[in-house]
């Protein structure tokens, strides 16, 4: 049996009473107070996630921006220094290796930022194909802790404890500061569709960080939130999960992430498969689904019109914020029709759902 | 507290026997693991249930469960509030949230049943 791996948070966790479960490999939080009071907390307050279990890849030399461009499907050129990018990195067939953040120092150094579940994988690919540039790279996921503090009070809960001026981070960049006295990297960055910051820090400052962080947004009702919300939050905003909305069977294009391939740029793994597909047609495509009859569509159940299968789901669950049960489907691309009804199979009985916009919710609204 | 009248089993859930009906539910550490309750499938009046096998589902935001008959018998009244509002068998599963009524002409699968002193004793070696 494998060893289940655990943050340095884990503690906080226990002490919390919190639900754990086993995650990629790693024991974590499911659940504290329960996963639609912390839904609702991070939409109108703040919450407080401990993602350490996230894997980082630090990527330098003189030839770190051409690999970066290799390596990922969205153009790292055009991004200025203390800027992020997300993107997906394919395969050669333009199946998804993972989907990760990139987060440029310099056009010598990057620091890349990916799924817990993928680590290994992603590294393992990474160097190989590193081989043929001028670039070191290294798996340093053991020497960060990752705290994310989402909702739209994330700011002003956090500026209290730093002297980093946090309204100057735009959304995606990353500056280094201080935070409780804590050097620690800050990024407005974030997995829920809300406000917020991933912070990284050295992982003997995590515990000390996570209670400073909570007790200074007791005042607002900040709270531990588990990943039971972080994937309802993240499914409602169309934030793609590796083996859901994305995989090595599943190309960025069908997933409804062409924005961040650029097929205009020269050369990237997968970018022959990519173009072919544009050009001839995405097969399948990612759409929203509304439950009509009463049923929740859940990830890999059948999707069918006419008795005909058309596809799966990718994620579905009730939703906290419309307070309706939607899901996430691939289908083909040609019955991917706003407004059409097609037939979710749960547990062997046609249950209807209608295709909806995907992003199912936006901040502001 | 889990009620003592009731019987129990190892899917952690309960039947509550008055006369031949008998009211199937969820205990209270089911709807604690499983977690808030959002969705709630469960038979139609009339439909015959069989004993050991699935009647229905209960979803959490996380997870699918079936819920299984404690004894044969027709379905004589749904509770329809608990399809509207799931949350019940969260806020109150042996009150407001019970399942279905059965009416049931044997009784004796209830004897292999446990009794409140037999689940909590289940229930502190499970959590071990």
């Amino acid at each position: 049996m494998v060893e289940v791996k655990r943050t340095p948070l884990y503690e906080e966790h226990t002490a919390a009473k919190a639900k754990l479960i086993d995650f990629g490999g790693w024991e974590m939080p499911v659940q504290y107070a329960g996963v639609i009071e912390e839904h609702h907390a991070v939409r109108t307050k703040a919450g407080l996630f401990d993602v350490s279990h996230m894997g980082e890849i630090d990527v330098r030399g003189t030839e770190a921006l051409a690999f970066v461009q290799m390596l990922i499907t969205n153009d790292a050129s055009k991004l200025e220094d203390g800027k992020i990018l997300y993107s997906p990195m394919c395969y050669p067939n333009g199946g998804v290796v993972d989907d990760l953040l990139v987060y440029r120092y310099n056009e010598n150094r990057f620091f890349l930022v990916v799924n817990a579940s993928n680590v290994d994988k992603d590294y393992a690919w990474i160097v190989e194909q590193a081989e043929k540039f001028n670039v070191s790279v290294e798996n340093v996921s053991e020497q960060y802790a990752q705290l994310a503090l989402q909702g739209p009070l994330s700011e002003t809960i956090l500026q209290r404890i730093t002297n980093t001026d946090l309204a100057q981070i735009k959304y995606y960049g990353f500056v280094h500061g201080e935070i409780d006295g804590t050097p620690c990297l800050i990024s407005r960055t974030g997995y829920t569709g809300e406000d917020g910051f991933e912070i990284y820090v050295s992982p003997e400052y995590g515990r000390k960080l996570w209670r400073k962080i909570l007790e200074t947004g007791a005042p607002e009702g900040v709270q531990p939130i588990g990943l039971g919300a972080r994937d309802t939050l993240r499914f409602e905003a169309r934030l793609p999960l590796y083996g859901h909305e994305l995989g090595a069977e599943i190309s960025p294009l069908e997933a409804g992430l062409g924005i961040f391939v650029k097929l205009d740029k020269e050369r990237f793994i997968g970018r022959e498969v990519l173009l072919a597909q544009k050009e001839n047609g995405i097969p399948r495509k990612l759409v929203g689904l509304e439950m009509i009859e009463r049923g929740i569509a859940r990830s890999h159940y059948p999707l069918q019109k006419n008795g005909q299968e058309i596809g799966f789901v990718t994620s579905g669950s009730f939703s906290p914020t419309l307070n309706k049960n939607i899901a996430l489907g691939l289908i083909r691309s040609d019955l991917a029709i706003q407004g059409e009804t097609i037939d979710v199979i749960i547990r062997e009985k046609a249950v209807k759902a209608k295709i909806i916009p995907s992003l199912f919710y936006k901040r502001g609204n | 507290m889990n009620p003592v009248e009731l019987k129990y089993n190892k899917e952690h859930e309960y039947a509550r026997v008055e006369g031949n009906i008998v009211t199937f539910g969820i205990t209270d550490h089911a709807q604690e693991s499983l977690g808030d309750v959002v969705f709630v499938e469960l038979p139609e009046e009339g439909v015959t249930v069989t004993v050991g096998k699935s009647y229905g589902t209960v979803e959490s935001v996380k997870a699918v469960s079936d819920i299984y008959a404690s004894v044969s018998g027709k379905v004589v009244e749904v509770n329809t509030q608990v399809m509207d509002s799931p949350d019940l068998l969260n806020s109150d599963p042996y009150g407001e949230g019970w399942l279905v009524k059965v009416e049931v002409e044997d009784l004796s699968p209830l004897d292999n049943m446990m009794s409140v002193a037999e689940y909590e004793t289940y229930l502190a070696q499970e959590e071990h």
